[in-house]
């Protein structure tokens, strides 16, 4: 007996066609992509900490720095670097907005996931996912525009570029998202829990809170949380509603300046390299620490609810 | 297992449910034809039949949790104890109160043991003075140790619901429905997500209620109707096909499809 003839569709099985190809290529594109998005946030953090290393090792200290509301990096016969009054513009701006947007999402989140049905739903669900694709600068733009009128008429003060108004844009800015988050943690509660608590009697508002709600927590911090820390990078809004006043503010009628908007106003007019400079990649290595740090915990909740 | 029944008073001739003319749609598929049915009260009786013939939309119109759905439609009446279920607008909790339903599978509340069994008392008793923290107490004990659950969950009512086996699940689900004092139980095959000594808990639980509740019980396992169930209803294709005595649906059934349905023939 001689060898069986090789199984004619041997060499079909090795052939590298067209498809072979393209799969091949896809793959090493979609790697591509993934690996780049650790290699720009790794490369970022660097560029940010190499810049601003300067400052952190030769004029760094904790007084000066977190102690001190004087931000004159610009006075020829003393600059003096000190952060406080950004870090309270920037805290109390987003605790403003927070304030704001933590109702107006929630309840966003809970009419559409709980209570809205049909055509209503899916309309009102189009409609913030297109009221989060607004430019900030447009967001900035009514503060300037609108709300400062506005606030200077209402509350008869001198300037309506203030703490309200920068919380307030913020604020409406910030609950799209938040409520886009919120409504997918209420999404996530399985439907047999509603349908459990209906059976026994409870009224949809009922199950919504003494249901949906608690079993819906952590996720709903989630959402609060990745609101901070949209608060807390947002830049051009802030920039052009706050009145961009170095302040510690202590009524909401107050200008504040925050953080971000002080690194984009001053970042181009400093020379590379100079102590100012690299102050300000300082508070950019403070900006980066912080919603790193809040944007972390929310992801890590929300792996939280999948695990359990 | 079945017994001859403590005849229902003639008097009280009242059912515990009525169906008349009763015709449901799910979006354009219709799912019920026109359903006739008197379930009597103090007595548990059983829908079986093959699986898609509308069993649990009947069961589910009962209460009209079918209705959350949004696209289902009606025609016909169902009256519970009397009051037209349909008519009452306003009067769905209400409803819902006489009306205890337990799922095929056993969805506890995302709460502790202790909260699930109180959760529908505390829905019906706003208003009507303070229930003291002693007196809710007194309320889950009493559920509890009728659904022959207490002595396995005493040290443990303040852990979530959803750590007990299955079997402790569903009967925690009757357990939170017993405190409202529903005069129909609705259950929706409520052992078939059980292993065997589960259902055969679950299945003398049942039988332990029957007399003080009124049930409905869901199943299409005609060993478990035969076994657990004093009246018999067969259904096929979203029609009623024959309510009789138990024993006698099994032994000298009616109509022809019940036949084949019993020998089998539909699996
Ligand atoms: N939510 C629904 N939407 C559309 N059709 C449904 C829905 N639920 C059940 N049906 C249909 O209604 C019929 C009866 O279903 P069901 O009452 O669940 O049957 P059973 O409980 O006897 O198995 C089936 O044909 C099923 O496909
Ligand atoms: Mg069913």
């Amino acid at each position: 007996m001689s060898a069986p003839p090789p199984h004619p569709d041997t060499a079909a099985l090795d052939r590298r066609d067209l498809a072979w190809y393209v799969d091949k290529l896809v793959a090493v594109l979609v790697f591509v992509g993934g690996v780049s998005a650790v290699v720009f946030i790794v490369g970022i953090f660097a560029f940010v900490t190499h810049e601003g290393w300067g400052f952190v090792s030769e004029h760094f200290s904790l007084r000066g720095f977190f102690g001190s509301i004087r931000w004159a990096p610009t006075s020829t016969s003393n600059p003096t670097y000190g952060a406080l009054a950004l870090i309270a513009g920037t805290a109390s701006v987003t605790g403003l907005a927070m304030l704001v947007a933590v109702p107006f999402s929630l309840g966003a989140a809970i009419y559409i996931a709980e209570f809205a049905t049909g055509r209503t739903r899916e309309v009102l669900k189009v409609l913030v996912e297109m009221l989060a694709a607004i430019p900030s600068v447009v967001w900035g733009f009514i503060g300037l525009s609108v709300m400062n009128p506005l606030i200077i008429d209402v509350f008869n003060v001198p300037i309506g570029l203030c703490v309200l108004n920068s919380g307030l844009i913020l604020g409406l800015m910030a609950a799209p998202i938040m409520t886009t988050i919120a409504e997918d943690a209420l999404k996530a509660v399985p439907d047999t829990y509603r349908e459990a608590a209906e059976a026994l009697g409870a009224t949809r508002w009922q199950v919504t809170r003494r249901v949906v709600l608690p079993a819906a927590r952590q996720g709903l911090l989630a959402a609060v949380l990745l609101g901070v820390g949209r608060g807390f990078g947002e830049t051009m809004a802030v920039l052009m509603a706050s009145g961009h006043a170095i302040n510690l503010p202590t009524s909401p009628f107050d200008s504040v300046r925050a953080l971000t908007a002080t690194i984009a106003a001053e970042l181009g007019e400093t020379a590379v390299g100079s102590t100012h400079y690299q102050a300000l990649f300082a508070l950019g290595i403070f900006l980066f620490v912080v919603t790193f740090v809040i944007n972390l915990s929310a992801d890590l909740i929300v792996r939280g609810i999948r695990k359990t | 297992m079945v017994e001859p029944t403590p005849a229902v008073p003639a008097a009280a001739a009242e059912p515990a449910a009525r169906f008349t003319g009763f015709s449901l749609w799910y979006g354009t598929f219709q799912a019920l034809y026109g359903v006739d049915l008197q379930v009597e009260a103090g007595r548990i009786t059983s829908l079986i039949g093959p699986s898609g013939c509308g069993k649990s939309t009947l069961l589910r119109s009962v209460n009209r949790i079918n209705e959350r759905l949004g696209y289902v439609r009606t025609e016909g009446a169902v009256a519970v104890h009397g009051v037209d279920v349909y008519a009452a607008q306003n009067a769905l909790v209400q409803v819902r109160k006489q009306v205890g339903m337990v799922f095929q599978r056993p969805n506890v509340l995302p709460l502790s043991i202790r909260d699930n069994v109180i959760f529908g008392h505390r829905l019906h008793s706003r208003g009507a003075g303070r229930t003291t923290r002693a007196d809710e107490d007194a309320i889950v004990e009493g559920a509890l140790r009728q659904v022959l659950l207490w002595d396995d969950v005493k040290d443990r009512l303040n852990r979530r619901a959803a750590g007990l086996s299955l079997e402790q699940q569903q009967k925690l689900c009757i357990a939170r429905l017993l405190p409202v004092k529903p005069r129909l139980l609705l259950m929706d095959e409520p052992c078939s997500a059980l292993d065997p000594k589960g259902t055969e808990a679950v299945e003398e639980l049942i039988w332990e209620l029957r007399g003080e509740y009124t049930i409905l019980l869901v199943t299409h396992n005609m060993a478990q109707a035969r076994r657990a169930s004093e009246s018999c209803v067969f259904m096929l294709l979203g029609k009623m096909i024959e309510h009789t005595p138990t024993d006698e649906m099994f032994v000298t059934p009616q109509r022809q499809e019940t036949a084949d349905y019993i020998e089998g023939r539909y699996g």
